[in-house]
């Protein structure tokens, strides 16, 4: 029987040793290292705490099997009559605080290391929704074009179905990734638009709740460019699973021409929202952004999960006066999940899935909206 | 009977139906409540939920009211003994110190949100990056009175804090009156106990009677103090923060002063029936414990929600 | 009832034993009767709620989605948690508690029988309401058996109102049962019974009664405030009217974190009678291991905040809460060292309960161990909303808790039934249960350093193989708590006869009594000579 613990345990603690023998990712034991100089101070002082806990461990757990191995009745053992002693009770009492003591002065160093989030170069805000995260970044100049998206999962969904094969970043990508310059001081402000989320980059050592109402700070610097992938990690519904993100760390200089090619984009939209859409064009667009967006409640046939999320085939909101589905879309139905895109597509891509929603799924009104008219609409509405 | 020595036996009732149909009664009660609940957010009939909520709430308190006269016919009987009302007396401490953390709940939230939240929403303290941000326009203030999305949540017009130190402010000022009064009746109860105890009953049913019209009085008031809230000052259940805390504190312990009010009538009745000695009167020290807690959680308010 | 029937009944009461049939059951007032009801409605509740568990583990045993939808995973995560936080492990303790203090201090009953009964019988009920909200249009409660607001308040299914109710009555239960065992701990020992000659476990419940008075208040006013913000248009938990999502944590952590300590406390009575027990030798300090109690008890006041480190409260907050966090592991430790110090040099032999025992000292403090890393702030950064943390608050719980009441019902069950257990199938049911709860929880530690986030339903590529792994000893782990099962009614039909003492080394006045204890016991208190210290 003893045998039996002993062999269980060190299996366990077996494979606990497994990570420095740097195993299949599959096997991944330990916490990343990350890329920031706080991330690294977290690793280390991770592993300061997991080594002393393997200590004092090895010292209780050995007086613990030691008893039981020697000080057993079937062996003859005669129980011995101590009792008490203030001696030995000060001890135990005294050096656990010690090694406390010694646990908290270096992580009290790094936490307060990690919450000074001055001097920042470059400010993000990030807001969290119901299922994704908007980016938008705060340039100092006012006038500037504002460079703001949205990031959503862009694992398709018969991934997820198991339909078919799973991508290597299964659940681990989105379409619009958060760009950064690396070596810069970069400082996020996080928020939420409806429930708590949390913004967690592993390898950045950053988790932190967004909550609606409430501005949080954090920072890196990041000093390798390169891809870094993290999730939501604080339950916000249904779809909390699949609001992952992918940063993208570039060197400072083509992270400058990212940005002006953003700024440049926004412009464009701009003006392209005064073009007109031709309904295939819409229909095609549509049927992209309902699969990104709206499958995860009202299904990919449309028929949504009754009674929670309503169908849209046949739905008198979707086939009815196109004022009410416009409002639906840009306004959302306030108090139910069924959230306000007005922010979050733009104004083509609402004429789209607004033409999309009222044309498929049998929905054969024939009709559409164009971006102007949305845009109209957004503006007149507010 | 059973008391004369000091381990005299422990009254252990036999078989009781109270219980299990008091749990009937309080699960219909719940269920009923929460769908009335429901349905008036869906726009339903509330109808059935009704009648569920009062069937339920009926036999509940029907069983109490048995429940509590079976122990008071126990205790004339003489099957308590000495070691039994201490379990009584513990019984009702504790029960006491549960409700200290009741109330506990609801002032830490007063304090935490008028410390912290709204000084962070209003751009100030450690945390004030949230007001900068997201509420560039929201002073922080208290009384509230301009919420930081007046859209979703109307504002109050003003609030009822004490807005000067004054006599003639105070000789004017309900909620002062409502503090004089349950502090008097507080005192009044007391009286009402030490005539009981000196077996004088004529002046324990004046003082009794005294304690149950002030009870009353302070509810009359309170309840005119919600009409003014309501009316007068748009201090709503739905005009934020401040009248949700407002309300909550101030509606909860109403409702407790409620509930002392009937159970100091109930004690007024058992007063007048001539239950109690003056060495054995745990039904009335309870009830009066019970007021006591309710005037202290009222200065706490008054100093709490209405001075500061 | 007249007075000529009380009178009567006064007569009787002492002299009979149950009463027949399902009657005995609904209207019993006394503790035996009572403790067995919860000990039974725990059992269940443990059984549906590891039902859940086990819904959670199939849909986790391979990536993407195979069984539930999404919304419902999130609903089987919250029942399980609710269902064994409330359901199952807290109802044993009371159960423990009712059959087991009167015995141990030598009283004739709970100081308050009849309310006994109320505190027991709101639960079904209770419960029914709770687990019916799963058959409700919408569905059941999604958010986590944390319910953070606004996902709990703007965003929750209709049926969270039945949920709210639901953790009233339940509450109310808890409240009244504390309020009994205190009355009868403090009101009810027999002569000769100081405070400081009281069993450990009479101990740790009163202390565990306390908690409960103190902060079971706390939970009803807080899922009162969101009755309020969902019915009555208030603004507690809204930015928008001037409140704050975050202090629905601080109320709710301000219960939850002494919540987890309500689980352990009795646990660790249990296993300071049990190892005295078998290592045939005194418990090496009773005096610290009171005084360890009450300071863990006072500390769980003051670290609520661990569970909210990362919402970004001011540094001075988050310094504050980490280190008295971090303090907890001293008092802890006491007790962990003074049950080593028992079994150092004693004689012992390894029956089931000890094995429980032995196992709950060893993984009890690995999830203490885990529980000091994600003290330290920073590094929970890293863990928080993993599944390390799932790992830590397994340990403590599982092999922690749950193991220290499967110790208590083979230590205790030859008195209750006043037959033998089954040796052989405790011994299988022990070790199995071991290997399986490993299995089961040993590689979400990986987990979750790895970066599995808690609650959901799928995952990425890279955590499929500890998942699979951990699905395997949670299915393991399941199906052999059904053994005990077995054990259990083997064991009330018949078996070996047990003696009043059952163990040799056992100390303590439950002893004393004939097995199966009689319907009454102690109605006259026992003999003071009988009672020694520990
Ligand atoms: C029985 C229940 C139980 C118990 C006893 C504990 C015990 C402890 N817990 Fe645990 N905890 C939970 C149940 C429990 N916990 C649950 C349910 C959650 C998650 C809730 C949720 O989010 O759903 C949680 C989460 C949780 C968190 C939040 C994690 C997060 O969400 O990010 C933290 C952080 O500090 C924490 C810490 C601790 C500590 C320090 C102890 C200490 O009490 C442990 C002390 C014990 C020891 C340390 C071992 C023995 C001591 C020695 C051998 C002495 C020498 C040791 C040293 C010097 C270190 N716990
Ligand atoms: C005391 C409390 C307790 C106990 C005992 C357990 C026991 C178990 N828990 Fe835990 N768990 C929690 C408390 C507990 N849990 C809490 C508080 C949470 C957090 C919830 C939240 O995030 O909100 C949680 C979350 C949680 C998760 C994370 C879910 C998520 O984040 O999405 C997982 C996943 O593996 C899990 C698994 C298990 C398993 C496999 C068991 C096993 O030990 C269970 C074993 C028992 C059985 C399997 C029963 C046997 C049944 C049968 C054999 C069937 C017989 C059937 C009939 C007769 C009808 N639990
Ligand atoms: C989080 C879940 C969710 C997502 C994602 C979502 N919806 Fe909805 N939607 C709802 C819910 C819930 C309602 C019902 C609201 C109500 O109660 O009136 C709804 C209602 C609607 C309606 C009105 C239907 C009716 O008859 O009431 C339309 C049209 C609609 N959604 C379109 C969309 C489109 C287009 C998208 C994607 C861009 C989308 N929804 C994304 C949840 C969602
Ligand atoms: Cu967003 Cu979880
Ligand atoms: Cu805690």
């Amino acid at each position: 029987m003893l045998s039996k613990a002993k062999l269980w345990l060190s299996l366990a603690f077996g494979t606990l040793l497994m990570w420095s023998a740097g195993a299949h990712a599959a096997w991944e034991l330990n916490m990343p290292r990350g890329v920031t100089q706080i991330s690294r101070e977290t690793y280390d002082l991770h592993m300061t705490i997991f080594w002393w806990m393997i200590a004092i461990g090895v010292v209780v757990f050995g007086v613990l099997f030691w008893s039981i191995i020697n000080h057993r009745k079937s062996k003859g053992a005669k129980p011995a009559t101590f009792h008490e002693s203030t001696k030995v009770e000060i001890v135990w009492t005294l050096v656990p605080f010690l090694i406390l003591i010694a646990m908290a002065i270096p992580a009290t160093r790094v936490l307060t290391a990690a919450y000074d989030a001055s001097e920042s170069e470059l400010d993000v805000q990030i807001i969290g929704y119901q299922w994704r995260w908007e980016y938008r970044y705060m340039d100092d100049d006012p006038n500037a074009e504002e460079v703001s998206f949205f990031s959503s999962l862009a694992t398709s969904r018969e991934e997820i179905s198991n339909s078919i094969d799973k991508g290597e970043n299964y659940l681990l990508e989105v379409d619009n990734p958060l760009v950064i310059p690396s070596n810069t001081k970069v400082r996020f402000l996080m928020t939420a638009a409806d429930v708590l989320h949390a913004w967690w980059v592993p390898e950045f050592a950053i988790k932190k709740d967004t909550i609606p109402g409430f501005i949080n700070e954090s920072w890196v610097i990041v000093e390798e460019p390169g891809i870094y992938r993290g999730q939501c990690a604080e339950l916000c519904g249904m779809e909390h699973g699949f609001m992952p993100i992918e940063v993208h760390v570039l060197e400072p200089a083509d992270f400058e021409a990212w940005y002006a090619e953003q700024q440049q984009q926004a412009l464009q939209v701009a003006e392209l929202t005064n073009a007109a859409l031709s309904m295939d064009e819409a229909m095609a667009e549509g049927a992209e952004i309902y699969s990104r967006n709206c499958v995860a409640c009202h299904q990919a046939n449309g028929q949504g999960m009754p009674p929670a999320f309503p169908a849209l085939a046949g739905s008198a909101k979707a086939t009815g006066d196109i004022g009410v589905t416009m409002d639906t879309l840009v306004n959302g139905v306030p108090g139910t999940a069924m959230a306000a895109y007005g922010r979050q597509l733009n104004p083509i891509e609402l004429a789209s899935i607004i033409t999309y929603v009222r044309n498929a799924f049998g929905n054969q009104s024939g009709d559409m909206v164009q971006p102007a008219e949305v845009n109209e609409f957004i503006v007149g509405g507010q | 009977m059973a008391s004369e020595s000091s381990h005299s036996v422990y009254y252990v009732p036999e078989q009781t139906k109270y219980p299990f149909f008091a749990s009937i009664g309080l699960f219909f009660m719940v269920f009923g409540l929460g769908s009335v609940l429901n349905d008036v957010s869906a726009g339903d009939s509330v109808a059935v939920s009704t009648w569920i909520a009062l069937a339920g709430f009926l036999l509940l308190s029907f069983i109490i009211f048995q429940w509590f006269a079976t122990v008071i016919r126990e205790n004339h009987a003489g099957l308590n003994n000495d070691q039994l009302k201490r379990s009584y007396v513990w019984g009702m401490a504790w029960f006491i110190f549960s409700e200290v953390m009741f109330f506990a709940a609801f002032f830490g939230a007063l304090f935490y949100i008028r410390t912290l939240a709204v000084p962070w929403l209003g751009g100030e303290g450690e945390k004030g990056l949230a007001g900068e941000v997201l509420w560039p326009e929201f002073q922080a203030a208290w009384p509230l009175v301009v919420n930081p999305d007046p859209t979703l949540f109307t504002n109050p017009h003003e609030g009822l804090n004490v807005k000067e130190w004054s006599v003639s402010f105070f000789a004017g000022y309900l909620p002062f009156w409502n503090t004089v009064i349950l502090i008097t009746s507080s005192v009044t109860l007391h009286y009402a106990h030490v005539a009981l105890k000196a077996e004088n009953r004529k002046r324990l049913l004046q003082w009794m009677f005294v304690t149950v019209a002030l009870g009353i009085l302070f509810l009359a008031l309170q309840a005119l103090e919600y009409v003014e809230a309501y009316g007068h000052y748009g201090i709503t259940l739905d005009s934020g923060i401040y009248g949700s805390t407002f309300f909550l504190l101030t509606g909860f312990h109403g409702f407790h002063v409620t509930l002392g009010t009937f159970i100091l009538i109930v004690m007024l009745l058992r007063c007048l029936k001539g239950h109690f000695k003056p060495n054995d009167h745990f039904g009335f020290e309870a009830a009066a414990w019970y007021w006591h807690f309710v005037d202290v959680v009222w200065v706490g308010l008054f100093i709490f929600v209405y001075l500061l | 009832m007249s007075s000529a029937a009380i009178d009567h009944a006064h007569d009787h009461d002492h002299h009979h034993g149950p009463a027949k049939g399902i009657s005995r059951w609904l209207f019993t007032t006394n503790h035996k009767d009572i403790g067995t009801l919860y000990l039974w409605f725990s059992f269940a509740m443990f059984l549906l709620g590891g039902t859940f568990a086990l819904v959670i583990r199939a849909e986790l045993f391979q990536p993407g989605l195979q069984f539930v939808e999404p919304n419902f995973f999130n609903q089987m995560t919250t029942m399980h948690g609710l269902v064994m936080v409330f359901g199952a492990v807290m109802p044993a303790f009371v159960g423990l508690a009712n059959w087991m203090i009167p015995l141990m201090i030598g009283a004739p009953d709970m100081a308050l029988p009849r309310m006994n009964n109320w505190s027991f019988w709101i639960l079904p009920f209770a419960f029914t309401l709770m687990v019916s909200t799963l058959f409700m249009e919408g569905g059941g409660p999604n958010f986590g058996w944390t319910f953070y607001a606004p996902l709990s308040t703007t965003y929750a299914p209709d049926s969270v109102t039945y949920f709210i109710f639901a953790v009233h009555i339940m509450g109310a239960s808890s409240i009244m049962g504390a309020i009994n065992v205190i009355a009868t701990i403090l009101n009810m020992r027999a002569p000769g019974m100081t405070l400081m000659k009281m069993p450990l476990f009479v101990w740790t419940w009163l202390i565990t009664a306390y908690l409960l008075i103190a902060v079971m208040p706390v939970l009803a006013g807080v899922v009162t405030m969101m009755l309020f913000d969902i019915h009555f248009g208030t603004s507690f938990f809204n930015a928008a009217g001037g409140g704050d999502p975050v202090l629905f944590q601080h109320l709710f952590w301000f219960f939850g974190h002494p919540e987890v300590y309500i689980m352990i406390l009795p646990a660790f009575g249990i296993v300071s009678a049990i190892i005295p027990t078998f290592a045939r030798k005194r418990l090496f300090g009773y005096d610290s291991m009171v005084y360890a109690t009450a300071s863990i008890a006072f500390l769980s006041f003051i670290v609520w905040a661990h569970h909210m480190f990362t919402v970004g409260m001011p540094l001075a907050g988050q310094l504050f809460f980490m280190y008295a966090t971090m303090l907890i592991a001293v008092p802890t430790g006491v007790k962990v060292f003074n049950w080593v110090a028992t079994m150092f040099r004693g004689a012992m032999t390894f029956e089931t309960p000890m094995l429980f025992a032995i196992a709950f000292v060893v993984l009890f403090t690995i999830g203490g161990f885990t529980g000091v890393m994600l003290a330290i702030t920073p590094a929970d950064f890293q863990y928080h909303d993993t599944y390390f943390v799932v790992a830590h608050f397994h340990y403590v719980l599982v092999p922690g808790a749950v193991f220290s009441l499967m110790a208590a019902a083979y230590y205790w069950l030859p008195k209750w039934t006043g037959y033998m257990y089954d040796e052989t199938l405790g011994k299988l049911h022990f070790w199995m249960s071991f290997v399986g709860v490993n299995l089961l929880f040993f590689p979400q530690h990986f987990l979750g350093l790895a970066g599995m986030p808690r609650r959901i339903p799928d995952y990425a590529l890279q955590f499929a193989n500890f998942n699979w792994i951990s699905s395997v000893g949670a299915f393991l782990f399941g199906f052999s708590q059904l053994i005990l099962l077995l054990v259990v009614i083997k064991c009330i039909r018949g078996g070996k006869k047990a003696t009043a003492q059952v163990w040799e080394g056992a100390q303590g006045l439950e002893w004393t009594v004939p097995s199966p204890a009689p319907y009454h016991t102690f109605e006259t208190p026992p003999d003071p000579s009988l009672i020694k210290a520990q």
